[in-house]
C-alpha cells in the first residue's frame, strides 16, 4: 500500500521531538480523522536552522511529517512557505488516494509554524 | 521473519482436512447437483450431507438451511427478504448500533425505501439494554436483528433473552452469528431464532460461502430470481466445493469447540493480562467477561491504530484496528463510537483475534514486541507530551 520512501520515513522518522523556546510553533488537527500534528521551528536570519515534529496519526501522517521537516530544514521561511502538500506527497513517491488528506496536514503545520514565527517577530 | 496471525475475526485459513474434502469436487465430481444423471447425483448427495453438517452445528433441521454466497449475502437476504415478505404487516425494523455493515447498511438502504429503523444504543461495554429493546417494539415492528457476537470487540449479546422478547411480542428475530460459530455454542432452538447467518471463512472453510437458517414457516421473499435451486429460495448453481468445505468445517467446529476454545481463551487471557501488566494507560474495549474467548480489543492511549499496526506488521504480527486511518473513511469504528469510546482512543483501538493455531510462544513474542512500539509512538505523539505536562487533560479522565 505504501511506497518504500513512505515506509522508510515511517520506520525511521527524521526530526522527531520538540524545540525548547522555539521561534515558531504550529499545530493543526484534522478533527474528523483524529490526526494531530505539531511543528517546532528555530529560525536564524530568516533561515530555518532547526525543525522538529510530533504527530498523532497513521503511517502516511508520520511519513509526511518527517518528510516536510527534511524538506524545510535549511530553507528560508519564504522558501518554506512555497512547499505544498503535493510536493511533500511527491517527494514520498506518492500516497494512497485515501491518504491524501494526511499530506495536507504536514504542509499546513509547517505554514502555521511560520505564521506563528512571523507574529512573534512583530 | 516470524509470522504471527492474530486476525482470525477478519478471516481464517482453510483447514487442511477441509481443503482435502473439497478437492474431488473440482475435477472428478464436477457435476451440477441439479442434474438427474450420474454426474449430478453424486454431487447432490455431497451438498445434502453438508446441509446436515451445518444444521447439526446450530441444532436445526437440514431443510431449514439455505446455502448462500457469503455472510453478507445471508444478512442481506434475511433482512430484505423479510422487509418484502412482511411489507403488509409493518414497516419497522429494530437493530443495534454495533452491527456489522452487512446489517447496518442493508437497514440504511431500507430506510430509503420507506422503512423505519431503530438503532438500539449499547452501553460502554458494548452491551445491549433488553428493556430498551422491548420498549422499542411497536405494532408495526416486523424484525429484530441483533448479532450474536460483535466482530470488533467480541461482546456477546444476551441472545436467548432477545429471542424470548421477540417470541413474546411475536416479532421475527434475525441474528448474524458469523463471529459466534465455532467460538461459542449456538443453538437456534434455545435462542428462539428465526433467521441466522453463517459465513464459511471465519471457521476454516473458504471465503465466498455461507448459510442462512430459515426457521420452518418463515416467509422470506427470494432476492435472486432464477432457477429452482434451494427449493426456490435462492437461485444459482451451487458452489459445490465450497459448500462441502463449509459442511466439514461446521462438523469439526462442533466436535472441537470446547477443547479448542479453552486453549484459545487461555492464550487470549495471557495476552490481555500481559498487555495490562506491561503497558500503562490501556483501555479494554468491549465487555470484560461476556465476550468471545478469542477476541481482545484494546486502545493504547495517545497513539493511532494504523501506525501501530504497521509497526506490528514490520515484526510479522497481523492484527487489525478500528482507526479511521485503516478504513479509508474519515471516521473511526462505529462500534467504538457507539460504546462512548473517546475519539482518540477509538482511533487507537487495536483488535487481536486469536485462533487455535496460535501458541504461547507467539503470545509472548507479541508481549515482547508491543511495549517498545507503543512507547516509541507515544514519544512521537503530541497528545502524550501534552498529557505529561497537563494533569487535567480530559482524555486521561475518560479512560
Ligand atoms: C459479524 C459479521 N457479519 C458479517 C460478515 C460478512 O461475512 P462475509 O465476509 O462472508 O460476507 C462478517 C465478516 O466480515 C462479520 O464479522
Ligand atoms: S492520519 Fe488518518 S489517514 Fe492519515
Amino acid at each position: 500500500m505504501y511506497t518504500d520512501k513512505v515506509m522508510d520515513h515511517f520506520s525511521n522518522p527524521r526530526n522527531v521531538g520538540e524545540i525548547e523556546n522555539a521561534d515558531g510553533v504550529g499545530e493543526v488537527g484534522n478533527a474528523s480523522c483524529g490526526d494531530i500534528m505539531k511543528i517546532f521551528l528555530k529560525v536564524d536570519d530568516g533561515v530555518i536552522t532547526d525543525i522538529k515534529f510530533k504527530t498523532f496519526g497513521c503511517g502516511a501522517a508520520i511519513a509526511t511529517s518527517s518528510m516536510v521537516t527534511e524538506m524545510a530544514l535549511g530553507k528560508t521561511v519564504d522558501e518554506a512557505l512555497q512547499l505544498t502538500n503535493a510536493a511533500v506527497a511527491e517527494a514520498l513517491d506518492g500516497l494512497p488516494a485515501q491518504k491524501m488528506h494526511c499530506s495536507n496536514l504536514a504542509a499546513d503545520a509547517l505554514h502555521e509554524a511560520i505564521k506563528n514565527y512571523r507574529e512573534k517577530q512583530k | 521473519m516470524k509470522r504471527i496471525y492474530m486476525d482470525n475475526n477478519a478471516t481464517t485459513a482453510v483447514r487442511p482436512e477441509v481443503l482435502e474434502a473439497m478437492l474431488p469436487f473440482f475435477c472428478e465430481q464436477f457435476g451440477n447437483p441439479s442434474s438427474v444423471h450420474w454426474a449430478g447425483r453424486a454431487v447432490a448427495g455431497a451438498v445434502e450431507k453438508a446441509r446436515e453438517q451445518v444444521a447439526r452445528l446450530i441444532n436445526c433441521s437440514p431443510a431449514e438451511i439455505v446455502f448462500v454466497s457469503c455472510g453478507s449475502k445471508g444478512d442481506d437476504f434475511a433482512i430484505k427478504g423479510t422487509a418484502d415478505a412482511l411489507r403488509d404487516k409493518g414497516n419497522h425494523i429494530i437493530t443495534t448500533a454495533v452491527e456489522h455493515p452487512a446489517v447496518l447498511n442493508t437497514c440504511k438502504f431500507l430506510e430509503k425505501q420507506g422503512f423505519e429503523v431503530t438503532y438500539l444504543a449499547v452501553d460502554c461495554d458494548g452491551m445491549l439494554d433488553l428493556a430498551a429493546l422491548e420498549a422499542a417494539i411497536r405494532p408495526q415492528t416486523i424484525l429484530i436483528s441483533a448479532m450474536w457476537a460483535n466482530n470488533e470487540t467480541g461482546t456477546l449479546f444476551p441472545i436467548e433473552e432477545v429471542g424470548a422478547i421477540a417470541r413474546k411480542h411475536r416479532v421475527r428475530f434475525h441474528t448474524d452469528a458469523v463471529q459466534a460459530l465455532g467460538k461459542v455454542p449456538v443453538d437456534v432452538q434455545k435462542a428462539n431464532v428465526d433467521l441466522l447467518v453463517v459465513s464459511g471463512h471465519k471457521l476454516g472453510a473458504p471465503k465466498g460461502v455461507g448459510a442462512l437458517f430459515i426457521r420452518k414457516g418463515t416467509k422470506l421473499t427470494p432476492l435472486i430470481h432464477g432457477g429452482h435451486q434451494e427449493r426456490n429460495r435462492r437461485a444459482g448453481t451451487h458452489n459445490v466445493p465450497a459448500i462441502v468445505g463449509l459442511g466439514l468445517a461446521c462438523e469439526l467446529a462442533g466436535q472441537e469447540l470446547a477443547l479448542k476454545m479453552e486453549k484459545v481463551r487461555r492464550l487470549r487471557d495471557r495476552l490481555e493480562q500481559g498487555i495490562f501488566a506491561r503497558i500503562p494507560e490501556v483501555k479494554l474495549n468491549g465487555h470484560p467477561t461476556v465476550r468471545l474467548p478469542n477476541t481482545l480489543n484494546v486502545s493504547f492511549a495517545w497513539i493511532e491504530g494504523e501506525s501501530l499496526l504497521l509497526n506490528l506488521d514490520l515484526k510479522g504480527i497481523a492484527a487489525s484496528s478500528g482507526s479511521a486511518c485503516t478504513s479509508g473513511s474519515l471516521e473511526p469504528s462505529h462500534v467504538m463510537g457507539a460504546m462512548c469510546v473517546e475519539i482518540t482512543l477509538a482511533h487507537s483501538s487495536t483488535r487481536f483475534s486469536l485462533g487455535p493455531d496460535n501458541t504461547e510462544e507467539e503470545v509472548d513474542y507479541v508481549l515482547e514486541i508491543l511495549p517498545p512500539i507503543v512507547q516509541r509512538l507515544r514519544d512521537m505523539s503530541p497528545l502524550y507530551q501534552r498529557h505529561l505536562t497537563c494533569e487535567e487533560c480530559s482524555i486521561v479522565k475518560r479512560i
